[in-house]
């Protein structure tokens, strides 16, 4: 299944290499609409609240060098592999309808889209962390070559700045990948890059924290996040425009995605320690992305800004830390998809009747085309997270973790939503309403644009009635991903391990917090140890010896990877009860 | 007294023979007279005199043994570098073909002449993977050089060929004659030229043995010197550009495969018990190399001249395996010598066929547009530079992640950052070259006033002579193919890379 679904566009684009000319666009999309059919029934065919991987493939790929070809979907992935298979569906459209590209390179054009589909499927479907390196890397290529190839303007510059950029993070995240490889299989005895051993098998926290600013470097800049996102304005004004769909909507994605599948699980000591930084950055994202987004003219850049606020608000919610924001994120990655590839296709509608992207020379668009102005309406309310869009529901869950663990970067964030008002409105009413300037004109969507961009709104509507769709599946896989790194945080502090039946605990400051010791317990517990001969004692930051049910009940879950030696220790229910 | 004359092991030698015996057959045929029958006959017999000694090479593939008396070691390092080398040898042969410095009109032996040096050298390389004796390591580098030097000014009428044949010849000469002195303080200090007797000699360290230390140091520098590795890297852009492309080819892949797995036998067997104190030294040498090339590199416009300093960057590269000095770093080396020359060939072969289309010579004005002009080379000019930049899907990555891995495993991280970084730097090179051949139209052909030169014919030096070759095109896109092919199914040639890092293993006990 997931075979199929990877490399299914890829074969569609080799064959679009060979095919009759006429028919390459159609051989391209139909390989995207399987792989749409597929990923739809891939959806229907999970089993909600099963935190493990579904539908894995596990192949021996390089064994001298310990990588694997493992394939799997968890509630994490699931939508954003959806997300990826609609996007590229409706970019493929796009360019088929409109007969892009204009210079008439359409085996180029199509095969690099399909070789991008796989590569970014593959980033979201691997398991084992060089392959995701791989295909990490690998949808630069395509992308390099759609941008500079068929982009406009200062195209050439724009996509190498994007390449080097982007690369720079990537490179480093391959030494890191390598190294955290090497550094547990001098733990076990085996190289493997297969993340479920290296989550298991954690490293030093000093050694987790250079690797984890590599990768973090790598999603960062993929996202693009506030100080690193020098290649984004070129970038977007050069690009085509189903590209920048695919650019925004999804590879966007794949940064925070990576966050959640490589950081969290591998490094959730450096996660833990590095968590205000990334919280800074992700608030300084927001905040910056959504000045940018209503100062500047260009809608293309007005999009772009808006992006790196918007994935802002998906990075602070994964580094909330609390189940509840990383889930948020989760639904947050989908609902971004859709509304900043339904906003892209917009802007290029409406380049094509006013014949520019500068705000300043547009307005009135709504005056002979409603249904546009409709379609329009509901993305944008959707991206100012309209009370009653799913985006409100996926920024809620954020905030919400996010107060429960920082406070104070929540009250920051909080003004990025009425600032995502500001520039959506202006956007909308820039384009749509006052006077229609002169030399541009008004008129109703085209039924071939109409058919690319209705779905994605029906799409962005049913969200909006139904988010416990992404919600209910995505809980229990995140829940898993936070849980280590709630762990591997008190185990700083704490430790915890089986001593012959009894229990040796002790708790830090971290503890307490996390696992909800208050003082009347905490002199509950010390009560009944001073009761118990030779039962222990309470130092608060100490060593507990205890065979007491009422501690071990009280402390859920302090057993940490850490410890010397938790094999016989009972496995205890998790710190966030769900 | 009796004398026992040491057994010869012919089986062993055959590949040596057949490339001895096949030079002078090449030599004999190269008299025919007629420039087209000279040609098709002197290629036969070359490439069947390469095509035997491959496979001989793979009949001993496996057998790991030692030869006249200890001077030779035949093991499946020595042999991985020995087909590295024949492989592009045998490239090389189609490379030259309508080449006009050997398509001499006067019936002179342009082919013969060409084939029997490239095959003479490639004798040398055989020899130098091999050697395990000072004396042996000494004679063999000189009779890899010597053909080389003889080659690169070979293009008679061409002033660049000759000046870059006499920079080689001179810049060569002071490698090898610091190699020499280097040898002879490390026969001083250990008394013997044998490596297994120098090992022996070596013991734990070489630190507080100044004769030893300035014996490794100077043949240290003069193996920088063949390898053009930084800072002796000064003559790699100059001699690359101005040698006929595809003697640039074969000593870009070909020298590069042999002298690296010479350098790996010294240091890995004669001096293995002192690694703690090479390794630094060749350590600070691969990151010097990394930096220095990829910068020199941006702003050539000279494809040759780009890719010779993207040698220099990817000799640093290969240089971080040495420095591992761990049988999976060796293997490493093996694995990335090959995808180099996979990588490369493309390359050089796009650029000998664009120096006879365009008047643009090397300039990189003669592959802009080329996507649209000539697909299939361009296809090929692209993989061949994605791969050479690491990017995946392709065995230049694979390269990498190789080297990375045995370097981290070795604790040298910081050259796999090295790496890294070098990389980074050598995307905007690479890149832009795929930029011009699929982002830019076509330019004009200006016609460039060149200054008269005395004594060589501006007209040679840039008029395309318009001459078409299947063959190499055939050859080239066969060549990209196999790099995408080991990108994505590596397992064959890492397997492959494994055997000869095994052979070597013992060195590392």
């Amino acid at each position: 299944m997931l075979n199929v679904i990877l490399w299914l566009p890829l074969a569609a684009g080799v064959l679009a290499l060979v095919a009759p000319r006429a028919t390459v666009r159609w051989t391209v999309l139909a390989g995207a609409l399987g792989t749409l059919v597929l990923a739809v029934v891939l959806a229907f065919d999970f089993t909600v609240g099963d935190a493990a991987l579904q539908h894995a493939v596990d192949e021996s790929w390089i064994p001298d060098l310990g990588v694997r070809y493992q394939l799997g979907v968890d509630g994490i992935s699931l939508f954003l592999v959806v997300l990826t298979a609609l996007l590229w569906e409706g970019a493929v459209a796009f360019s088929a309808l409109r007969g892009y590209p204009e210079d008439g390179r359409v085996r180029l054009y199509y095969f690099l889209l399909a070789l991008a589909e796989t590569a970014a499927l593959g980033a979201f479907l691997a398991q084992d962390l060089l392959l995701f390196v791989l295909f990490f890397d690998l949808m630069l290529v395509p992308f390099f070559f759609l941008i500079g190839a068929f982009g406009n303007g200062e195209r050439i510059v724009a996509t190498t700045k994007m390449i080097v950029y982007t690369l720079v993070g990537s490179l480093l995240m391959l030494v890191g990948a390598i190294a955290v490889a090497i550094l547990v299989s001098q733990q076990t005895g085996e190289l493997s890059f297969s993340m479920q051993t290296l989550s298991e098998n954690l490293l030093s926290t000093g050694n987790q924290t250079w690797i984890f600013c590599f990768f973090a470097a790598a999603f960062l800049v993929k996202m693009p996040a506030f100080p690193i996102h020098g290649w984004m304005p070129d970038a977007y004004r050069a690009a085509p425009i189903p590209v920048l769909v695919l650019l925004s909507g999804v590879l966007a994605k794949v940064g925070a995605y990576g966050f959640l599948r490589v950081a969290l699980p591998i490094f959730p000591d450096a996660t833990a320690d590095l968590q205000e930084l990334v919280l800074v950055i992700g608030v300084a994202s927001i905040l910056y992305g959504s000045v940018m987004a209503f100062t500047q003219n260009d809608t293309r850049l007005v999009a772009g800004y808006s992006s790196v606020a918007q994935l802002g608000f998906i990075t602070i919610g994964i580094f909330s830390l609390r189940p509840e924001g990383a889930n948020g994120a989760v639904l947050q990655m989908v609902n971004h998809g859709l509304v900043v590839a339904g906003i892209f296709l917009i802007i290029a509608v409406l380049w094509a009747r006013t014949g520019t992207d500068d705000l300043r020379r547009m307005g009135g668009q709504a005056l002979r085309a409603p249904v546009l102005a409709a379609l329009f309406l509901v993305v944008t309310l959707a991206t100012l997270a309209m009370p009653g869009s799913a985006n409100f529901i996926g920024e809620f869950y954020i905030l919400n973790g996010v107060f429960q663990s920082k406070i104070v970067f929540a009250f920051v964030a909080a003004t990025g939503v009425a600032m995502a008002a500001f520039y959506a409105l202006r956007l909308y009413q820039r384009t749509m309403h006052n006077r229609l300037p002169e030399g541009a004109t008004s008129r109703e969507i085209s039924l071939r644009d109409g058919v690319v961009l209705a779905p994605l709104v029906a799409v962005i509507v049913g969200l909006a009635l139904y988010p416990g769709l992404i919600l209910d599946r995505g809980e229990a896989s995140v829940a898993g991903k936070i849980e280590a790194v709630a762990m591997a945080d008190c185990a700083d502090e704490s430790f915890a391990r089986s001593d012959g039946g009894r229990y040796v605990l002790a708790f830090g400051a971290c503890a307490d917090d996390r696992y909800g010791i208050n003082d009347e317990l905490e002199e509950q517990i010390r009560n009944r140890l001073d009761d118990t001969p030779g039962g222990g004692r309470w130092t608060g930051y100490g060593p507990v010896v205890t065979t007491d049910p009422l501690v071990e009940l009280s402390t859920r879950g302090a057993f940490s990877p850490h410890s010397d030696d938790n094999s016989s220790a009972p496995s205890l229910p998790s710190p966030f009860p769900r | 007294m009796t004398f026992d004359a040491p057994h010869i092991d012919y089986a062993g030698l055959s590949p040596v023979i057949a490339l001895t015996a096949g030079l002078v057959a090449v030599l004999v045929v190269g008299l025919i007279g007629g420039r087209e029958r000279q040609r098709v006959a002197v290629s036969v017999v070359g490439i069947g005199v390469l095509a035997v000694t491959a496979g001989l090479c793979i009949w001993q593939w496996g057998e790991g043994k030692d030869l006249v008396a200890g001077a030779l070691r035949l093991d499946d390092l020595a042999l991985a570098a020995t087909l590295i080398a024949i492989a592009a040898a045998a490239f090389c042969i189609p490379l030259s073909w309508r080449e006009e410095a050997y398509d001499r009109p006067l019936g002179t032996s342009g082919h013969g002449e060409f084939q029997a040096l490239l095959i003479c050298s490639v004798l040398g390389m055989t020899l130098i993977a091999q050697a395990q004796n000072l004396i042996v390591f000494f004679v063999a580098i000189e009779l890899l050089s010597i053909p080389l030097y003889v080659l690169c000014g070979s293009a008679l009428r061409r002033e660049r060929s000759l000046e870059s044949g006499l920079k080689y010849l001179i810049i060569g000469s002071v490698g090898s004659a610091t190699l020499l002195y280097g040898l002879a303080f490390v026969y001083g200090a250990s008394g013997s030229t044998d490596f297994g007797a120098i090992r022996d000699a070596v013991g734990g360290s070489v630190i507080d043995d100044p004769l030893l230390l300035i014996g490794i140091a100077l043949a240290a520098a003069g193996l920088g010197f063949k390898l053009s590795i930084a800072p002796f890297h000064q003559w790699t852009p100059d001699v690359y550009e101005g040698a006929p492309t595809p003697v640039t080819t074969f000593m870009a892949v070909a020298t590069k495969a042999a002298v690296f797995c010479a350098l790996v036998r010294f240091f890995d067997v004669a001096l293995g018990p002192a690694v703690d104190d090479w390794q630094p030294a060749l350590a600070a040498l691969a990151a010097v190399s990394i930096v220095v090339g990829n910068v020199g590199a941006l702003g050539q416009d000279s494809l040759k001249r780009l890719l010779g300093y993207s040698g220099v960057a990817q000799a640093g590269y290969m240089m971080v395996a040495v420095v591992a000095a761990t049988e999976a770093g060796v293997s490493a080396l093996v694995f990335y010598l090959a995808a180099y020359a996979l990588m490369n060939l493309p390359a050089f072969a796009v650029i000998v066929i664009r120096e006879r289309e365009t008047p643009f010579g090397d300039n990189i004005r003669a592959v802009t547009g080329l996507g649209r002009e000539r697909p299939a080379l361009a296809i090929a000019l692209t993989i061949s530079m994605l791969a050479l930049a690491g990017l995946p899907g392709t065995a230049g990555f694979m390269g990498k992640l190789f080297v990375i891995e045995a370097a981290v495993d070795a604790d040298y991280t910081w050259l796999g950052v090295m790496i890294a970084i070098g990389t980074m730097i050598s995307l905007a090179y690479y890149l832009r070259v795929v930029a011009a051949i699929w982002m830019s139209r076509a330019t004009e052909p200006a016609p460039t006033a060149m200054p008269a030169i005395a004594g060589g014919s501006q007209e040679a030096d840039t008029a395309p002579t318009g001459a078409r070759c299947a063959a190499i095109v055939g050859l080239l896109v066969l060549a990209a193919a196999a790099t995408v092919f080991f990108g994505v199914i590596p397992s064959p040639l890492v397997d492959w890379a494994a055997n000869a890092g095994q052979s070597i293993g013992s060195a590392f006990g």
